[in-house]
């Protein structure tokens, strides 16, 4: 099925990505022919069992995986025919990466982990956004520390910071709260739907975690490479009925 | 436990070869010198054996002054023509031939230039006829006196066939003479071993080798049937007397072939002490790399810890890995040992004229040290490791822990006291009296401070990593080069430490070498009042010479105030060696050295002051000196002078000239008139010595450039031992630099997936291995200026009398340093950039 965002431009958008691992008898199809609109503006949640594919879909959204056969869109750019350079442009000026773990380089303090993306591309922060981002995560007491010298929650915020700086067109996040207590989570993801609410950030995230997936305004289901349904507003309870009900219906395939 | 420590040894192949890289470089320069020297040695052997397979027995008289291989050649004492006669006449004897036989006859080419050697000698002989090794190529004998014959090898060197007119210099200026044969030997050779040989008449042999006829250098001797040489040789020693020898074609051959290994023993022992060097370095690298291997392995020898491996087996563990390493690196050294000692072998037998090369053997001592270098270094690079490894907790392996900084408290304060002790000793062997020590004191404390100052490396190498990373840090990737670079103390100094021992000793050398150059150059300048030199470049064993007779015609060149000529030789006084100088008229080297001094009586000698009161002479004084040729005779002391107003310490009377292995000057001053310009004479001195190809003359300042230059070549000669063992810290940036980018895979994946481009990375790596590659060049230079500058003052009685940093040298090393991190960080630098940014993510 296709999974359509209701509504608005498009930050995101895959057409019949197809994503196959390996050959001969160790093939592995991660996607199978996935199309998919992500609206601006708007925070999706892609989920799925593991190995559903919902990783690879999201990295092949995000540049840092090819696809083989479809095409992909972030904005207007069709990113499935880009070379490296680009990409990497590309991921340095309109995307931006929240990751489950390893999000900060060591050797940075926070304010300049916060500010890495734009100091690669040579730019300087909007003061203005800056203060915001900074005051939204409550990192300003923090930001001439170390990594290692903050806790797990502190530097998932700092990540966060990192993402939103650069006002992104889509900021991925992979499973930004899987590393986190419920507590630490609940502010990270908080602070994500806020942004999405207060400043028109487009966010697309992958998680297991129905309690994480309830922040979105929307939820994608994949299972086996494909999308196999959707849910626009959901809470907790939707979700984990939705994957029940999914469980039942793939349960063969899925062990 | 053993196959777990065989199983991970397999698993980080790249980075041990690396590191087995620098043993194999190290082994490599031991066996190599071992193998070339056992080649050479049985090469000389060999052509020893040959050159004396015709003589039964060779009579010559003992030599008045000896002379070893390292001193030059050996001149033989005349001997009469009428012991020839008393010998033939010797029951057991079936002929007796005097032979003249003697280094020093210079051919002129067909080119007008001096056939030149680096080895062979230029023998000058008399025609006794073909003996069973020779045979005539073309021609025959020379019969009158304005003949000669030369060997192939010297008429094919110098483009000559029978029937040309050929120029030859001897003990006597030029003469022509008409070349009526070639001759070559046995199985199809031009010459033996390379040596060149013009045969003259008997009494034109004498005459210009020997400078005296109806004398000999050596009387050749046949047995008759029935008697060995040994006996002929036992039985002619009582008819000779004290003065003569006889030896036999066996002795001789031993002899001379012991003489040349003494020198090829030298030869080896300055390539056995760069292998040295080379190996140090080497164990930089290797500790190094089972640091980092230890570390990066914590959570699995801590596995084996909790699951019951006792601390000796984990010690045991990385030790095996360590013979491992040795023993490979130890195999394919040799191997490569092999290879490069026969490669050199070659280049020897290729500049010694084409002398014919033994078969390349393998001594036993080059595998046994292969083996014992090999193993030794690994197995000690190794040792920290292991005991650190060793102390990891069993709880290690359940916890995520990063290894926190130990703090650098223990290992500056143990720096510190190592680099004083170091110090120390050199400074004892530098400035205290230690005697036989002084050498041992000099090179321990050497190696001793260097390995102090490696201990001070990582605190030294805060501060300066980051000031040196300031210049990188305008743009993103420098900054996080520069903070890399930083990240690992220890890591960055032991790297940068192993750079330093190279350039240090480099810079080291450059420092005393010019400030020898300048020295010797500001001294030339004060004491030098003579505006043209005559000099040559010594092309052989033999120094280059003139024909005395330009010196009186330079005299009459108006304009001329004085020409003298110096002759040197090596004289024995009192049971000692020592070289001396004689010139025609100390009157005439007295007003071109620009002081007063009147004429040498033939039994007076001038002394420098320095010189007398080391020997105790005062004016009036006698001496009894002994030359190569000459009788002994007793000399008194007339003149004295001060150090450097004239040439050399002891000068001889012209009288003694005749004496001397060598009856031409070697050098000569030639001082103008007030107001002269040295152009208006040098080209008609040029002229005079159109004779003596082998010199030139030259104005001052181009004469101490010339002599300085020697420095210059010394200079590139060590660089050229060093570059070995820079060569290996090399290795270990690119060691360092490899295991960086594999230990932050994940961080530069982050990087790329924020949008780091891939030339940002890999400039970001360059950053990283040029900042420890000059830091470590930072300090070699200020390291070497310093024991440079403490070698310089130490020979300040030696003539270094001021000391030079060579600011220009320096700035070099420190350029190429930065351009070795470059070259260095370019694999690490492309491996990084290929990273694949997910998988990298996801890297454990």
């Amino acid at each position: 099925m296709k999974a359509t965002d209701t509504g608005g431009p498009v930050a995101a958008r895959a057409d019949e990505i197809w994503k196959v691992y390996g050959s001969g008898e160790a093939q592995v199809v991660a996607l199978r022919g996935v199309s998919a609109d992500f609206g601006r503006g708007r925070f999706t949640a892609i989920m799925g069992p593991s190995g559903s594919g919902k990783s690879t879909l999201m990295h092949c959204l995000a540049g840092l995986d090819t696809v083989d056969k479809g095409t992909v869109h972030i904005g207007g750019t069709e990113i499935s025919k880009l070379g490296d350079k680009a990409l990497t442009r590309l991921r340095r000026d309109r995307i931006g990466f929240i990751f489950q773990q390893f999000n900060l380089l060591p050797t940075l303090s926070a304010a300049e982990n916060i500010k890495l993306p734009l100091d690669i591309a040579g730019r300087k922060p909007d003061p203005q956004w800056w203060d915001l981002v900074i005051d939204t995560v409550g990192l300003r007491d923090r930001l001439g520390h170390r990594p290692s010298q903050l806790s797990g929650g502190q530097q998932q915020r700092v990540a966060c910071a990192r993402a939103l700086m650069g006002r992104p067109d889509v900021i991925f996040a992979d499973e930004p709260t899987g590393n986190l207590d419920s507590r630490s989570g609940a502010e990270v993801l908080g602070f994500l739907r806020d942004s999405v609410r207060e400043h028109g950030q487009t966010i697309v995230m992958v998680t297991h975690d129905p309690v994480a997936a309830s922040y979105a305004d929307r939820v994608v289901f994949l299972a086996d490479g494909a999308i196999v349904d959707e849910l626009a507003n959901p809470t907790a309870e939707s979700v984990l009925d939705t994957m029940k009900r999914l469980d039942t219906l793939t349960d063969p395939v899925m062990l | 436990m053993l196959r777990a420590t065989l199983k991970s040894l397999l698993a980080r192949k790249l980075r041990l070869i690396l590191s087995g890289l620098a043993v194999i470089l190290g082994v490599m320069f031991v066996s190599g010198a071992l193998v070339l020297t056992d080649t050479l040695n049985r090469t000389f052997d060999s052509i020893f054996a040959d050159a004396y397979a015709a003589t039964d027995v060779s009579v010559t008289a003992k030599p008045k002054v000896e002379v070893s291989e390292m001193e030059g050649e050996e001149v033989a004492a005349p001997l009469p023509a009428s012991l020839v006669e008393t010998i033939k006449n010797q029951p057991g004897v079936r002929s007796a031939t005097g032979r003249v036989d003697t280094d020093g006859a210079r051919v002129i080419g067909s080119d007008g230039k001096v056939l030149t050697s680096f080895g062979p000698p230029r023998i000058g002989s008399n025609w006794t006829g073909t003996d069973e090794l020779m045979e005539m190529r073309s021609g025959r004998g020379p019969e009158s006196a304005g003949e000669i014959a030369m060997n192939a090898t010297t008429a094919e060197l110098a483009g000559y066939q029978v029937g040309d007119r050929v120029a030859v210099l001897t003990q006597q200026p030029k003469r022509e003479f008409t070349l009526v044969g070639i001759w070559g030997y046995t199985g199809d050779r031009d010459s033996i071993s390379g040596v060149q040989e013009v045969a003259f008449t008997t009494p034109v042999a004498q005459e210009l080798m020997l400078g005296e006829k109806g004398v000999f250098t050596s009387v050749l001797v046949r047995t008759a049937d029935g008697v060995t040489p040994d006996e002929l040789r036992d039985r002619l020693a009582p008819v000779l007397g004290a003065d003569y020898e006889a030896k036999t074609g066996e002795q001789l051959a031993e002899e001379s072939s012991a003489s040349i290994k003494e020198g090829l023993g030298f030869f080896n022992q300055i390539l056995l002490g760069f292998a040295g060097i080379a190996l140090f370095v080497g164990i930089f690298l290797i500790l190094n790399t089972f640091s980092i291997v230890v570390a990066q392995r914590t959570k699995e020898l801590a596995l084996l810890r909790a699951i019951g491996a006792s601390r000796r087996q984990v010690i045991n563990s990385v030790l095996v890995e360590a013979i491992v390493v040795g023993l490979i690196a130890a195999v394919l050294g040799l191997a490569a040992g092999v290879g490069a000692g026969a490669g050199l072998a070659a280049l020897f037998s290729s500049m010694g004229g084409g002398m014919e090369l033994a078969s390349i053997g393998v001594p036993l001592s080059a595998v046994i040290s292969a083996f014992v270098v090999g193993l030794l270094v690994t197995v000690v690079a190794a040792v920290l490791p292991a005991l650190r490894a060793s102390r990891i907790a069993p709880v290690a392996a359940m916890q995520d822990v990063a290894i926190p900084d130990r703090p650098l408290t223990k290992i500056t304060v143990a720096g510190t006291v190592v680099t004083a002790l170091g110090a120390a000793g050199l400074g004892l062997g530098l400035f205290a009296d230690a005697g036989d020590a002084t050498l041992w004191l000099i090179l321990g404390g050497v190696l001793v401070t260097f390995v102090g100052i490696a201990l001070l490396t990582p605190l030294i190498s805060r501060p300066v990593v980051s000031l040196l990373g300031r210049l990188f840090s305008w743009s993103v990737p420098g900054r996080l080069g520069r903070l890399n670079s930083g990240r690992n103390p220890r890591r960055t100094a032991i790297t940068a430490a192993a750079l330093m021992v190279g350039i240090a000793l480099v810079t080291g050398v450059t420092v005393v070498m010019d400030s020898a150059k300048s020295s010797l150059k500001s001294e030339a300048a004060r004491i030098l009042k003579a505006q043209i030199m005559i000099s040559g470049d010594q092309g052989g064993p033999r120094p280059p010479t003139y024909d005395p007779a330009v010196l009186d015609k330079t005299e009459q060149i108006p304009g001329v105030r004085a020409a003298a000529g110096l002759y040197n030789d090596l004289v024995q006084i009192g049971g000692e060696r020592q070289y001396v100088a004689a010139t025609e008229d100390l009157a005439v080297l007295g007003q071109a050295y620009g002081t007063t001094a009147t004429t040498l009586k033939d039994d007076q000698i001038a002394v420098s002051k320095p010189e007398a009161t080391e020997q105790g002479w005062q004016i009036g004084s006698t001496v009894a000196i002994q030359t190569a040729r000459g009788d002994e005779r007793t000399y008194t002391v007339t003149h004295l002078f001060a150090e450097n107003e004239l040439p050399g310490s002891i000068l001889m009377p012209a009288a003694a000239i005749k004496g001397f292995g060598i009856t031409q000057p070697v050098l000569g001053f030639v001082r103008l008139d007030d107001g002269v310009p040295v152009s208006a004479v040098l080209p008609q001195v040029k002229a005079l010595l159109a004779d003596s190809p082998e010199v030139s003359a030259t104005d001052q300042q181009t004469f101490v450039d010339a002599q300085a230059a020697q420095f210059d070549q010394i200079i590139t000669m060590i660089q050229i031992l060093l570059g070995l063992a820079i060569l290996i810290a090399v290795l270990g940036v690119v060691n360092t630099l490899a295991l960086s980018v594999l230990e932050r895979t994940r961080e530069l994946g982050l990087l790329r997936a924020v949008g780091l481009g891939r030339a940002q990375t890999m400039r970001m790596v360059t950053v990283e291995a040029v900042v420890i590659s000059v830091f470590g060049a930072l300090l070699g230079v200020v390291v070497g200026a310093g024991m440079g500058s403490a070698v310089a003052r130490a020979l300040e009685n030696d003539g270094i009398t001021e000391i030079v940093l060579p600011w220009g040298r320096m700035g070099t090393y420190l350029g190429l340093a930065a351009l070795v991190g470059v070259i260095a960080a370019v694999a690490p630098a492309i491996r990084a950039a290929r990273l694949n940014v997910l998988g990298a993510i996801a890297h454990d």
